[in-house]
């Protein structure tokens, strides 16, 4: 009997080459010129930041303090403050919300190419565009420089961040809506209001309030920082309190802002269910 | 069936009954009413004699600021690279803190509910909840004015968000592959890498793409608050009322929020 000397060539014939796990992008050229160029990023971006380290180690010390005064917030020091900031922003939340939805229904129905013709849809989807593409603080800074301080500036930029979130998303509902229903409506021989409000509305609808409870859980969320810019809410107040390093105040009002949130995410899910 | 008889008493249908539409109305007064309350607030806040002289305002700011003073660009450049490491930057140290919430706060993989899961979740509200910019101030306060308080600001703001996406990807994935791997005897780790990860990685790309869009949105404006990025120019343009300096910038963030959102698009596209 002569003895087989299993040499790798050999087996690996027999065996066939072990399994390997396919890579997550195929062509290996494309794979290592973006591996190589996301290190090389990676080394040129850390070495353009630079870090006080003595800084960083004297502010972990207050960090600390911020973490401590997290476990006793201070919510009556400057207790009318933010109380009044919150209601402010409250308000700032809800109207403009309400302004914003009323606005972005006509434009979110220019904006679904299936309804709208084509002038309107253009001129709908470039005020969407716009207003997607420019954040809040900046608009709140002109709108600041323009309607002076206050919650009036805060309201028309969280209006007009509403109209691009809502109206693209309602454009795009409509868009992907049940055509035969629609159909169904017209040829009973309704007036357009009428095929509007019978045959596209009540698809949209429960998608609609969803998005508009979403959209004033983002606007409550923002109007809490456009104070900085001067344009009302709770943000003057909060960014008085972390200049003056007071962060016990700080504390309670970060607290407050997530219990609202958390509150309005609770709320928003009840009214959803309800609704599909 | 909601009918009624008109005049003739020939019977016409409606869409709801009179107490569904007592109902509805009532809940539109409720509505309306709330909507009054709060724009009486806004309108005692507000001095109305600037807002009668706002377009004059705006032709007058319009005006200052054409034409953008373009040689300004040159000074723009270290900001622009600033902004796009503090989102891209962020971003990655974001994706590298989520990877383990997700996985704790996902009902499927967590290791235990009671314990575990709470906390995730919690660390994905409170995070979510709070705007970067806040976060922003906060860091500033801490570890110094710069770079350094942006990114931790993006990356902190970006966990909660990128968890909670990735959470949900990985609670929905299809569990015959976590099940076959299983039964080849694997350990939990290894099903894990060739079970669950595969399954999630194309979501997982998506959603930092998607995260990196907004944070490039984001990071324009943290220079505001002194962390960092183009806004400290915008700040300081400001401050000074150099309007033709601030259409510039405002371009370049147009431009630069374009370009990022085409590459998210091109992307998203390429892995879905």
């Amino acid at each position: 009997m002569s003895t087989v000397v299993l040499d790798d060539a050999l087996l690996e014939q027999r065996l066939g080459t072990a399994w390997r796990k396919p890579h997550f992008i195929k062509n290996p050229i494309l794979r290592w010129t973006l591996l190589i160029g996301a290190l090389v990023y990676l080394v040129l971006a850390f070495g353009s930041i630079d870090v006080n380290w003595t800084r960083v180690s004297e502010g972990l010390i207050r960090g600390w303090k911020f973490v401590v005064a997290f476990a006793n917030p201070d919510f009556f020091t400057r207790g009318t403050d933010i109380r009044e900031g919150l209601i402010e922003s409250v308000i700032m939340a809800v109207s403009s919300t309400v302004v914003g939805i009323a606005i972005s229904i006509p434009i979110g129905l220019g904006a679904a190419r299936n309804i709208a013709p084509l002038p309107v849809y253009l001129v709908c989807r470039g005020i969407v565009a716009l207003s997607r593409a420019l954040n809040e603080i900046i608009v709140a800074i002109l709108m600041v420089a323009i309607f002076g301080f206050g919650p009036l500036a805060g309201f028309i930029t969280l209006s007009f961040a509403t109209i691009g979130f809502l109206a693209k998303l309602l454009a795009e509902e409509i868009e992907d809506m049940n055509k035969v229903q629609a159909e169904a409506v017209k040829a009973t021989g309704s007036s357009w209001l009428q095929w509007i409000n019978y045959g596209v509305q009540p698809q949209v609808m429960p998608r609609l309030v969803g998005l508009s409870i979403y959209r004033l859980d983002i606007n409550f969320r923002e109007s809490a920082v456009l104070g900085l810019v001067g344009a009302g809410g709770i943000g003057a107040t909060l960014n008085t309190a972390f200049d003056r390093y007071e962060f016990d105040t700080a504390a309670a009002i970060l607290l407050m802002i997530i219990g609202t949130v958390m509150v309005l995410e609770y709320l928003s899910g009840v009214i959803r269910k309800k609704v599909q | 069936m909601p009918v009624s008889e008109n005049s003739s008493g020939v019977k016409v249908w409606q869409i709801r009954d009179r107490n569904q539409t007592l109902v509805r109305w009532f809940g539109y007064l409720i509505a309306v009413a709330v909507f009054m309350y709060c724009w009486k607030q806004i309108s005692d806040a507000t001095t109305w004699y600037f807002v009668w002289d706002a377009p004059r305002i705006a032709a007058d700011i319009g005006s200052r600021a054409m034409p953008p003073r373009w040689e300004y660009i040159g000074e723009l450049w270290g900001p622009i690279w600033d902004t796009l490491n503090i989102a891209t930057l962020g971003t990655v140290l974001a994706l590298i803190m989520a990877v383990p919430v997700a996985f704790l706060a996902a009902s499927n993989t967590t290791p235990s509910k009671i314990f575990v899961r709470p906390i995730a979740l919690f660390i994905i509200v409170s995070t979510r909840s709070i705007n970067s910019l806040i976060w922003a101030l906060l860091l500033v306060s801490i570890i110094g004015p710069g770079v350094a308080a942006g990114l931790v600001a993006i990356a902190i703001r970006s966990v909660g968000f990128c968890a909670k996406l990735l959470y949900e990807a990985i609670e929905e994935i299809d569990t015959k592959q976590i099940e076959a791997i299983t039964a080849t005897g694997a350990s939990r780790w290894q099903v894990m890498v060739y079970g669950i990860v595969p399954q999630i990685l194309p979501s997982f790309a998506g959603i930092s793409v998607f995260r990196w869009d907004i944070n490039i949105r984001e990071s324009t404006v943290l220079g505001l608050v002194g962390a960092g990025g183009i806004g400290l120019q915008l700040q300081s343009s400001l401050n000074v009322l150099a309007w033709p300096q601030v259409a510039l910038i405002l371009l370049v963030i147009l431009v630069a929020v374009v370009i990022g959102e085409w590459v998210s698009a091109k992307v998203r596209g390429a892995i879905i």
